[in-house]
């Protein structure tokens, strides 16, 4: 069993999702605690893993016992399982609060949601857990058609940004597909730790230049890396609530995931200026983003934007490649699934309950403070102000920007602080003392107030004990993606 | 060891207790917390205690000494004494965040590593915040959001310098700092807390408009703690002594221009503050433990002021100098003890002031800075003449202008009367404050030179106001402060930077965008605009990327 814990979470995901819609036929209420159970099962599977990982090491499983480096092959290692942990985890919570609002939002459609999710769920993992290139592409796109009917799924203005979220989607894809080809060429591989062996003896090799770059703008797209972001604050605003509270916690972190797999541990760019270029890219979106996200009107964009800024941040980490700046990055991709799940989860709850988008219009007043301090937990681990996660990740990341001598970049990470300050309080202010905070408003329910919550606790105490968290996993996962950096 | 208890524990449980509590608890917490820490403060011996680890640094939460001691100690006793002056109405938000804010402010003073010190700078910023806020105006939360903004700025810095000492094998511990790189990051940050002009403006914009209370605690802890982390990272650094009198001077000039009491006793606050900083500048034994008392005292009779000024407030709903007047007969209790402040302050025999003042005016004569001497004694003057006449003057005598409406709690006049008490004890018997300071105190305050001295100034600017005082009565006219100079900044940076900024973030999203709409019309399927900007943006960058390669 324990050797198939690779695997797992994304098989469970994968059969929740065919049998969600065919258990609706028979009993429609059910399917959706089906679909809940199918992705808490691949959080615990998951977590089973990355518990594996600590006390057994890496695990290299070949599926269906095709070896390697023919076979499709799977990676447990420290770095997969975090990021396995955090998308799995994050989705269920993402569910779960958003199994009330979808059959509101769908009606007797809401199977449907449920086994969509599930599907991109199972897309996610597996870009996670993939240990060749090509099979990253399949589950790339898993994820993303599901995404486009996700987005799609509310009709309105979705539908235009579905659309627009699937031509840039599937260039990003076509892009990473076309830089995998030419790797191919190149060495006659796809799979990663075999490429990795075999990539430093064609170091000079232009098909190489070619491919790493086109994978590397491949994967940017996908993680809405600005410039290349275009698809993403249309996605996010006109989503319906549920979709909201899932994708933008951990759709990006997946491709952010595979950027950083390939690049430092396959390319072993961590050296290449290729590096540097992406780090102040991070760097540009971190303050753009921030500056965007602080004028939005609609507090939906608001949080795109801010997503746009706060992959910025791991992005910086990712280019700078050192060991404490790639720790700060695989935390802020937990600290902000955590706070942005939160966030947009929060806002979708006040939609549901009647609340209009405008900031104008979202004030919800005293009345509801469970639910309006969860937001502000949420929105102080986005500013970054300790004991929440996202000051630790913040911390890593100026580590690293400090180590590696580039006050630019730390310049870039506390002024996007302060532009999270500037925003967040415009959000959570809106939220508390917004004019229509008088207006009568309906009760959140109670699950999605529970997931708030440990959402929210989740926020505070893993920072707390953020100092276990990067000694134990994310410096063994970030050693993992500089040591193979090297020739 | 167990003795070794943090005395922000008990604070920060009295914060949490008094979030949630009902009225009595909560009266009942407020006043037993500080207690408590007082108590643990007294008690503290020397000594350190490792609390864990953080991202591989050590966290020395608790790190004791004399020096230490004598801020926790007063920490302790400004907590209680505010949430005394606050106990009627007792609301949950100035108490938690004042007992917040106290926690903060001794994890300052006893932290023993810059991990630790980051952490409690930055929960005092946001317990500060919380209490700004308690003025609930509209003009509260706007100066809240400046409160906020600026500390954001200064703990950003901090973070850096920090970060950057740490990265570049510092030691964790905290212990001076040259002025390089990572200095001067933390200096900025020590200056943007202690409000050191030009980066003073958050303070006399905030403090002002928080209910009495908020503004009593206020007072007490984030200049405060500045001070200390000067004293501990920076004594004797040359620069430090100049911008302290510049304090002392300006925020007395300030002082003597405003009509808002409570801004006008926030100004003193710069202007006192500068007497520490400049102490800490001096560096020497006898500067080190003039800050220190001078902190100690200051911090008593500052907020006995404030609690005279909020008191006005509290009773009159106005706290401008043109709408009060003739007061005496209806608050005299309060006249009294707020006359004892203002007595302290300007530094008066028998009182605490004198005794803490003339600490620091004779290290800077022993070290032969006869200009500092001469300027901090000048500074001297327009504290009485600005807190001791001009302010009881046009608010207690003179025409009546308002009748009190309501009549004052008991707990504020008890909060008042303990603060008055203080000053007078440490007046008469300066022994019990030269025990606690960090360096063997061998000095005499009461000399016959010191007290004429003192005296003749007090008279001499008696009789200048006498002369003077329809011109210093403050009509309406506004005074121009850096403040105006940051509304500019913050106007230039609204109207000039952030829409050039925006522009810029908009051409660059433009670029990148697969429409050029930014509102969304009726649904538009056309294949080739989006098509074109993604490929002629992909394009671009892979263009760039192969040129860095």
């Amino acid at each position: 069993m324990r050797g198939h814990l690779p695997v797992l979470p994304l098989l469970l995901t994968l059969v929740g999702a065919m049998a969600t819609p065919i258990v609706a036929l028979v009993a429609p209420r059910a399917a959706s605690g089906l679909a809940v159970g199918a992705a808490a099962a691949a959080a615990l599977a998951a977590l089973g893993g990355l518990a594996d990982v600590l006390v057994a090491g890496p695990r290299r499983y070949a599926l269906g016992g095709w070896p390697g480096p023919w076979g499709i092959e799977l990676v447990l290692d420290p770095l997969s399982g975090f990021v396995g942990v955090v998308v799995a985890g994050v989705g269920t919570a993402a569910l779960l609060a958003g199994a009330g609002g979808a059959r509101r939002v769908y009606g007797d459609a809401a199977p449907t949601f449920h086994a969509l999710a599930l599907v991109a769920l199972t897309g996610y993992l597996g870009i996670v857990a993939s240990g060749d290139l090509f099979n990253v592409f399949v589950f790339l796109e898993i994820a993303a058609i599901s995404s486009y009917a996700l987005v799609a799924s509310g009709g309105g203005p979705g539908l235009v940004a579905a659309f627009r979220y699937a031509v840039l989607g599937t260039v990003g894809a076509s892009f990473y597909l076309l830089g995998v080809a030419l790797l191919y060429a190149l060495t006659g591989s796809l799979n990663m730790a075999d490429l990795a062996a075999r990539l430093p003896a064609l170091a000079q090799s232009p098909l190489l230049t070619g491919g790493a770059a086109l994978i590397v703008v491949g994967l940017a797209i996908k993680m809405a890396l600005f410039p290349l972001h275009g698809w993403l604050p249309d996605a996010y605003t006109h989503a319906p609530s549920p979709v909201t509270a899932l994708l933008p916690a951990v759709g990006t972190k997946a491709a952010a995931y595979a950027l950083a797999r390939i690049l430092l541990s396959v390319l072993g760019g961590g050296d290449l200026p290729l590096a540097m270029l992406l780090a102040w890219t991070g760097a540009v979106a971190v303050v753009v983003g921030g500056v965007l996200a602080a004028r939005q009107q609609d507090a939906r964009r608001l949080l795109a934007y801010s997503s746009v800024s706060q992959m910025g941040y791991i992005a910086i980490g990712l280019g700078l490649a050192g060991t404490s700046a790639l720790a700060g990055a695989y935390l802020h991709m937990l600290g902000h699934a955590l706070a942005k799940g939160a966030l947009f989860i929060g806002v979708g709850a006040l939609l549901l309950a009647g609340r209009r988008p405008a900031l104008a219009a979202l004030g919800l007043g005293p009345r509801q403070p469970v639910l309006g301090a969860c937001l502000v937990v949420a929105a102080l681990s986005m500013v970054g102000v300790p004991p929440a996660l996202g000051f630790f990740s913040k911390w890593y990341l100026l580590e690293g920007a400090v180590a590696a001598g580039q006050p630019g970049l730390v310049g870039a990470i506390l002024l996007g602080s302060l532009l999270a300050l500037v925003y967040m309080y415009r959000l959570t202010g809106a939220v508390w003392f917004g004019e229509s905070g008088a207006l009568p408003v309906a009760a959140t329910p109670r699950p999605v107030l529970a997931v708030l919550v440990v959402l929210a606790v989740a926020t505070l105490g893993l920072g707390l004990v953020s100092g276990p968290l990067v000694d134990r996993i994310l410096i063994p996962a970030a050693v993992l993606t500089t040591a193979a950096a090297g020739p | 060891m167990s003795e070794l208890a943090h005395p922000a524990w008990p604070l920060l449980a009295g914060a949490a207790v008094a979030a949630v509590a009902p009225l009595p608890v909560r009266r009942l917490v407020a006043l037993l917390a500080p207690l408590v820490a007082l108590v643990l403060a007294w008690r503290l011996p020397d000594g350190a205690a490792v609390g864990g680890a953080l991202m591989g640094l050590p966290l020395i939460a608790l790190r004791a000494d004399a020096l230490a001691r004598v801020f926790a100690i007063v920490f302790a006793l400004a907590a209680g004494l505010g949430a005394l002056y606050g106990l009627e109405p007792a609301r949950q938000r100035l108490l938690a965040a004042g007992l917040a804010a106290a926690a903060a402010a001794e994890g300052i003073v006893l932290a023993g590593d810059w991990v630790t010190l980051y952490l409690a700078w930055e929960t005092l910023a946001v317990a500060s915040f919380v209490l700004v806020t308690d003025g609930r105006t509209a003009r509260a939360w706007r100066s809240a959001l400046g409160y906020l903004l600026v500390h954001a700025l200064g703990g950003a810095l901090l973070l850096a310098g920090v970060v950057w000492h740490l990265a570049s094998g510092g030691d964790p511990r905290i212990g001076p700092l040259a002025l390089d790189g990572p200095g001067w990051l933390v200096l900025l940050a020590f200056a943007v807390n202690a409000a050191v002009p030009p980066l003073h403006a958050w303070l006399t914009d905030a403090y002002p408009e928080s209910s009495p209370a908020g503004t009593v605690l206020l007072s007490a802890f984030a200049t405060k703690a500045a001070v200390y982390a000067l004293l501990r990272v920076f004594a004797g650094q040359e620069v430090l002594v100049w911008a302290g009198t510049a304090m002392a001077l300006y925020g007395v000039v300030y002082a003597v221009l405003a009509t808002d009491i409570r801004r006008l006793l926030a100004y003193h606050i710069v202007s006192q503050v500068g007497y520490m900083v400049a102490g800490a500048g001096i560096g020497t034994a006898l500067a080190v433990n003039g800050a220190a008392a001078h902190a100690f005292c200051h911090i008593i009779y500052k907020a006995l002021l404030l609690m005279g000024a909020g008191a006005v407030v509290h009773a009159t709903g106005r706290g401008r100098l043109p709408d009060l007047g003739g007061l005496a007969p209806h608050m005299p209790a309060t006249l009294a003890l707020y006359m004892v402040g203002a007595l302290s302050i300007s530094g008066a025999p028998l009182l605490n002031g004198f005794v803490s003042k003339s600490l620091v005016l004779a290290a800077a004569e022993a070290t032969h800075r006869d200009t500092a001497y001469w300027l901090l004694t000048l500074a001297s003057v327009g504290t009485f003449l600005s807190t001791g006449l001009k302010l009881p003057w046009f608010t207690f005598g003179g025409a009546p202008a308002a009748r009190p409406a309501a009549a004052l709690p008991r707990p504020m006049l008890a909060a008042m009367t303990l603060a008055a008490a203080l000053c007078l004890l440490l007046g008469v018997a300066p022994g019990l404050l030269y025990a606690l300071l960090p360096f063997p105190v061998a000095y005499a305050p009461y000399t016959a030179g010191h007290v004429l001295e003192s005296l003749q100034i007090l008279a001499g600017t008696t009789l200048a106001f006498l002369l003077l005082k329809e011109t210093l009565h403050g009509a309406a006219s506004r005074t121009l402060d850096v403040d105006v100079l940051y509304r500019a900044a913050g106007r230039l940076l609204r109207d000039g930077l952030a829409p050039a900024l925006a522009r810029v973030a908009d051409a660059a999203e433009a670029l990148s965008y697969a429409l050029v709409a930014r509102q969304l019309p009726a649904p538009d399927f056309r294949l080739g605009v989006p098509i074109g900007y993604a490929v002629l943006i992909t394009l671009l960058t892979l263009g760039l990327t192969l040129l860095a390669w």
